[in-house]
This record gives C-alpha cells, structure tokens and sequence, in this order.
C-alpha cells in the first residue's frame, strides 16, 4: 500500500500532461513503514531518453537518481518509488517496465493524452521480478 | 579508512534491513567486496558471474561514477561516501502488450530477417509485428505484383490476394510475379507459388472472384491493410469505399504510360479517395493501360512504394503518404507531391456521409459521366471472319485503320489506311463515301468513336465498326498478324 495526498497525485497527472506526447517521470519521495509506503514530496526528473524514443521510453540518469536521493536524505526522506506517465496508452506496466524495475519500490504510471489525464496505477514488483501486482492507493488528504 | 555505504531500498533486505554500512576499505572495490562479504545475497545483485558491476547498478562514489574514476580501484578517503544506484527506466505498453500476443520469430526467420532485425525501426518487435500482420492485395498485375513479392520478402504473415484472370503473354512485361512457365494458369495460382518461393514462412490466401459491393466488406474484414492494385476505375472507388466503411488503409496506386501516382488513404487519420476525385471521370475519357500502354518498370516503381508503405503502416511508422499524394513521371524521372485534405463533405468519409453502404460502381462510374458517348444503337459491326469472308468474295470495301502510327508499325491487315482517331475528321475527304468503309482499331473502342465523329462531322458514306478490332481478326482470321 501506499499513501498519497491527491495534490501530489494532480501534480504527477500535471507533470505527465505537460510532458505528452512524451513520457514524464519523477521519484516519489517520503518514507518506507511497517504499514506501507507514504509519500510526502515528488521530484520530477527530466526524461533523459533521446527525442525520437521519449514517446513510449524514459531513463533516469543514475546520476539524477543520486542527486534525488541525496536531496531526499537532506530532508530525512527516501525515495520510495517512480513515476510515469504512459502517453495515449493504459496505466499498465509493459514488458520494458517490468525488464527495468525494481521489488520495493513503488511505480506509479498515469495514462495521458494531449490535454488530460486519465488513469493511475501504482504497481509493485514481485520479489523474484516475474510481474508487476497492483498496488492499492490510499488517498489522504 | 571508514567510508559509509548507502544502500537503496530495493536491496536493504539482503543487507540485513539497513540503508548505510560503514566499512573500512582503500578502494571502492575493497569496500563493495567486505560488504557482500558480510552480506553474501547483496552479491549476486551487485556483480554478475564474470564479476563485474551488472549493468543496471551504478556505484557512487561522492558525486561521481566509480566507472568513470578508476572503476574498483578507485581509491578512497576517510569520510567518503558510497552510493549503489539502482538505474531506473520504464516505457509505455504500446509495444509491450502487443508483444505479449505478437508470434515468435524461429531461428530460421531471425536469420532470413536479419537487415530488418538490426534496424532499431524495426527490431524483434516489428518483425513480430510484420509476422501478426495481414494484408489484402486487390489484383496481381503490374502493381501487385512487386507490393506481393516484397510483402512476402519482409514476412508479412499472411498475404490474401484477390483475383480472377489468367496469365496472358501481354502481362509479361510488367507482372514479373509471374513466368513464362505460368501463361494460361490463373493469375492466384502463378502468384502464390511465386510468393511461396520467396517465403515459406508466411501463409498466402487466394480469392479467385472479381471483388464485387456483395463479397468487398466480408473479405476486408479479416485483414489489417488493403493494398489496390486495380487497373479501373469502378472497382478504385469500390476498394476505397470499403476500406472507410470497415476502417481499414488503402495503400493505393494508380499507372498510366510513364505516370504513376500512389498515396495512402486511411479515412481516419486523413483524405480518402473521393475526398481527392468525388466522382470518376466520364468512361472512355481516361484510356486504360490496355489502350494507352504502360511502361512496364513504373508498375515496379510504384508497386515498390505501395509496399513500402505497407510495411510502415504495419511497424506503426511516421511519415505515412496520409494526405500526400505522389505523382511520378518516369520519362522525365521526376517526383512531385501534392497536400491532399480531408474534405467534410465527401460522400463516403465527411462529417454526413451520403454513403453508408456499398453501392453499384458500374453505374456509378458511367451514370456519373454525362457527357460520355451513350453507346450507338445504330452502329453497324462487321466480325472479323465476316469482314474476311466479303473481301474474299471481292465485295468493295475500304478499311480504315484509326489506331497510331506506332501500333501501325506492330502489326496491321493488309490493304488498310492508317487515319489516327485524333485525324479522322480533318481527313475526311480521305474516306471514299461511295464505297462501304469498315474502320477498326486495337479493340473495337476507338474505331466506334471515329466513326460517332464522322457521322457528327456529317460524314455521308456507310461506316462499319469491325467488332474486337485488330486483335480479332489475329485470333479469328490471320495468326500471322501480331496480338499486342
């Protein structure tokens, strides 16, 4: 499970509608619990992938990551999970996300097209890699 | 010297549930091996079996990649710390979920396909995606004939073609799916060993019937993609209409002579065929490639960019010929290109389409043209064997040749004058109106219109239309007159 305040799910619905046609990503950064995931913070990430494939691809430069991270550490956060966003495509994980991802962590994808926002997921790997499970999204305020 | 090691959140629990470990190590290496040392899991997550850093972690060391240092031996000081970087990429599920239900590619075709496999363009997915394809080629002429055998070549998985002729001498020039060895054979069959020979890997679906309004939509349905390769006007229309009504592209092409054009039209995304020409032209206006002649590599020329863009439309490229339309000369070998609109208020694809179901295209395309010559019921016609036998009998004729100087040269009966049509009137004075005079052509077409224009031009004399021109009286009277 995992805890998200809906403003810091509108930002990342904002983020991914501002990116399209291109795949927006970004960490999510707050704390790991006994009791699940809780977000506090996003941190958007510019898409490092080359032009022609930040359609449907979107790279983290480990570099970024670290600079994520030690912001993060800075403010006694960690990074808990990524976000994307799926341009006109469903809010599922595909074959490459699952390839490139890590148990742990929380992905959150979000459809989009050209001016809005459609649906959000958060996906969890499975510890041995083999697929993504849907991961439940608890709203707070 | 003491150096602390952050540990990311995926990996904490196989070192014992911390995020920072302090170890005491001169390089970067030594440090990662006494901490997998104490923590064997971490291991096999950090270096793969030839013991080298996996390629999806990235270590840290302050600021910068150790990869970019000295790698493992680069060394440390006391305070430094050292991060393991999970990479972190992801993508969107167009390719994936398709790739779930997409087919193998066996070894085999890996190697066949191998020039498109090491294009990123196209890759493993959009071979698969070429093998899950379907393609409908209307006709196996001239057009169909390389936009089959490339299909095929690519591995396009299942090719239907659609077509009710037989393979004739004359075709031979341009319809290279077909052989010497094939002439007389119906055209699917010639064309399926053929593509079978190119590719074995792919299925070939033959429908040896004229498409008609009553089969066009049953059989579009089962395919991705139509390909026309038609050579006439009522069945272009029917091919377009079909394609809008059941939502599919039409990779269409168009020969005559030295020109070609070729164009995509896919209602959804852009201009259909009607939105460039509403209505057709009036029968007769535009010669067909029987009449007019072809030069036999345009067919190749065009067909090959038809199947170009069949392929594109499979792979899911950009630069689709939507709303493009290409015309080519291949006397002067030039290209030209024309911006084609959707228009919202063409019949069949517009915002009120007047069109919702499939229509009669015969009548379509001759009640359309309202100045076309209505056929002459008063048109007197002579057969060739006829004709053959009154000349034998020494009755007093005179034949009148209104076919062009160059086909003169091909072949002609004997004892006849040559007046091309576009001359008829102007030498009328020529034609004896004392005498009965038979005028004949390569068909039988052109030789009826001259002599609709001598009668308007107030042409006396008694005219007589030798039915099946030329090529009959090669079939029916004199072999030894060359059919062409």
């Amino acid at each position: 499970m995992i805890s998200i305040t809906e403003a810091l799910l509108n930002e990342i619905r904002e983020h991914g509608v501002r990116d399209y046609p291109y795949e927006c990503c970004g960490l999510l950064l707050g704390r790991f619990r006994a009791e699940g995931k809780s977000v506090t913070e996003t941190y958007a990430i510019s898409n490092a992938r080359e032009e022609s494939a930040k359609r449907n691809r979107f790279l983290i430069e480990p570099a970024e990551l670290m600079r994520g991270e030690r912001y993060a550490r800075e403010r006694d956060l960690e990074v808990v999970g990524f976000y994307h966003s799926h341009p006109d495509s469903p809010a599922v994980p595909s074959q490459y996300d699952l390839e490139h991802a890590w148990p742990t962590y929380s992905y959150i994808i979000v459809s989009t097209t050209a001016d809005r926002a459609g649906d959000l997921f958060s996906w969890e790997q499975e510890p041995d890699r083999s697929q993504f499970n849907p991961e439940e999204i608890l709203k707070i305020l | 010297m003491p150096v602390t090691i952050t540990i990311p959140a995926p990996l904490r629990q196989f070192a014992g549930g911390q995020s920072q470990i302090t170890v005491e190590a001169k390089t970067a290496g030594e440090a990662l091996d006494l901490l997998t040392s104490t923590h064997s899991a971490l291991r096999r997550h950090l270096f793969n079996e030839q013991n080298a850093l996996r390629n999806f972690v990235n270590v840290y060391l302050n600021d910068e990649d150790i990869r970019h240092a000295s790698g493992p031996a680069t060394p440390l000081k006391d305070g430094d710390t050292i991060m393991i970087v999970p990479s972190i990429a992801g993508g969107a599920v167009i390719e994936s979920e398709v790739a779930q239900t997409l087919p193998e590619l066996s070894n085999e075709e890996i190697l066949r396909y191998s020039r498109h496999l090491i294009m990123p363009e196209v890759g493993m997915q959009g071979q698969r995606r070429l093998k899950a394809a379907s393609v409908l080629m209307v006709g196996t002429g001239g057009l169909g004939a390389p936009v089959g055998m490339y299909l095929a070549a690519a591995g396009v998985g299942r090719i239907g073609i659609v077509d009710f002729d037989v393979v004739e001498e004359s075709n031979l020039q341009r319809q290279i799916i077909h052989g010497t060895k094939d002439l007389g054979r119906r055209k699917i069959e010639s064309a399926r060993d053929r593509l079978r020979d190119i590719n074995p890997h792919i299925e070939i679906e033959t429908h040896e019937t004229r498409l008609t309004s009553q089969n066009a939509m049953q059989l579009f349905r089962n395919y991705d993609v139509v390909v026309d390769g038609t050579d006439n006007f009522p069945t272009r229309y029917l091919v377009n209409d079909a394609c809008v009504l059941s939502g599919k592209p039409n990779v269409y092409g168009s020969i005559f002579r030295f020109e070609g054009q070729a164009s995509v039209f896919w209602a959804e995304k852009g201009a259909c065929y009607r939105c460039l020409y509403p209505e057709p032209p009036p029968p007769g206006l535009v010669p067909s490639c029987a009449e007019g002649g072809v030069l036999g590599v345009l067919p190749g020329i065009v067909g090959a960019i038809q199947a170009n863009e069949t392929i594109k439309i499979i792979l899911g490229a950009e630069g689709l010929m939507i709303n493009r339309l290409l015309l080519f000369d291949a006397w002067t070998m030039k290209f030209r290109e024309f911006k084609l609109r959707k228009d919202p208020k063409c019949p069949v694809c517009g915002e009120q389409p007047t069109i919702t179901a499939l229509i009669d295209y015969e009548e379509f395309c001759g009640m359309a043209a309202h100045q076309a010559p209505q056929p002459d019921a008063r048109l007197e016609e002579i057969s060739a064997t006829e004709l053959n036998a009154r000349r034998l009998r020494g009755d007093k004729l005179q034949i009148i040749d209104v076919r062009e100087p160059h086909e003169f040269e091909i072949a002609r009966i004997p004892g006849t004058k040559l007046i091309p049509l576009g001359h008829v009137v102007s030498r009328m004075n020529e034609i004896d109106p004392e005498s009965e005079t038979i005028v004949h052509c390569k068909g039988g077409v052109r030789s009826a219109k001259a002599i609709q224009a001598l009668k308007r031009a107030g042409f006396p004399g008694r005219l007589i239309n030798l039915k099946g021109g030329i090529t009959a009286w090669s079939e029916d009277v004199d072999p030894r007159v060359a059919k062409y």
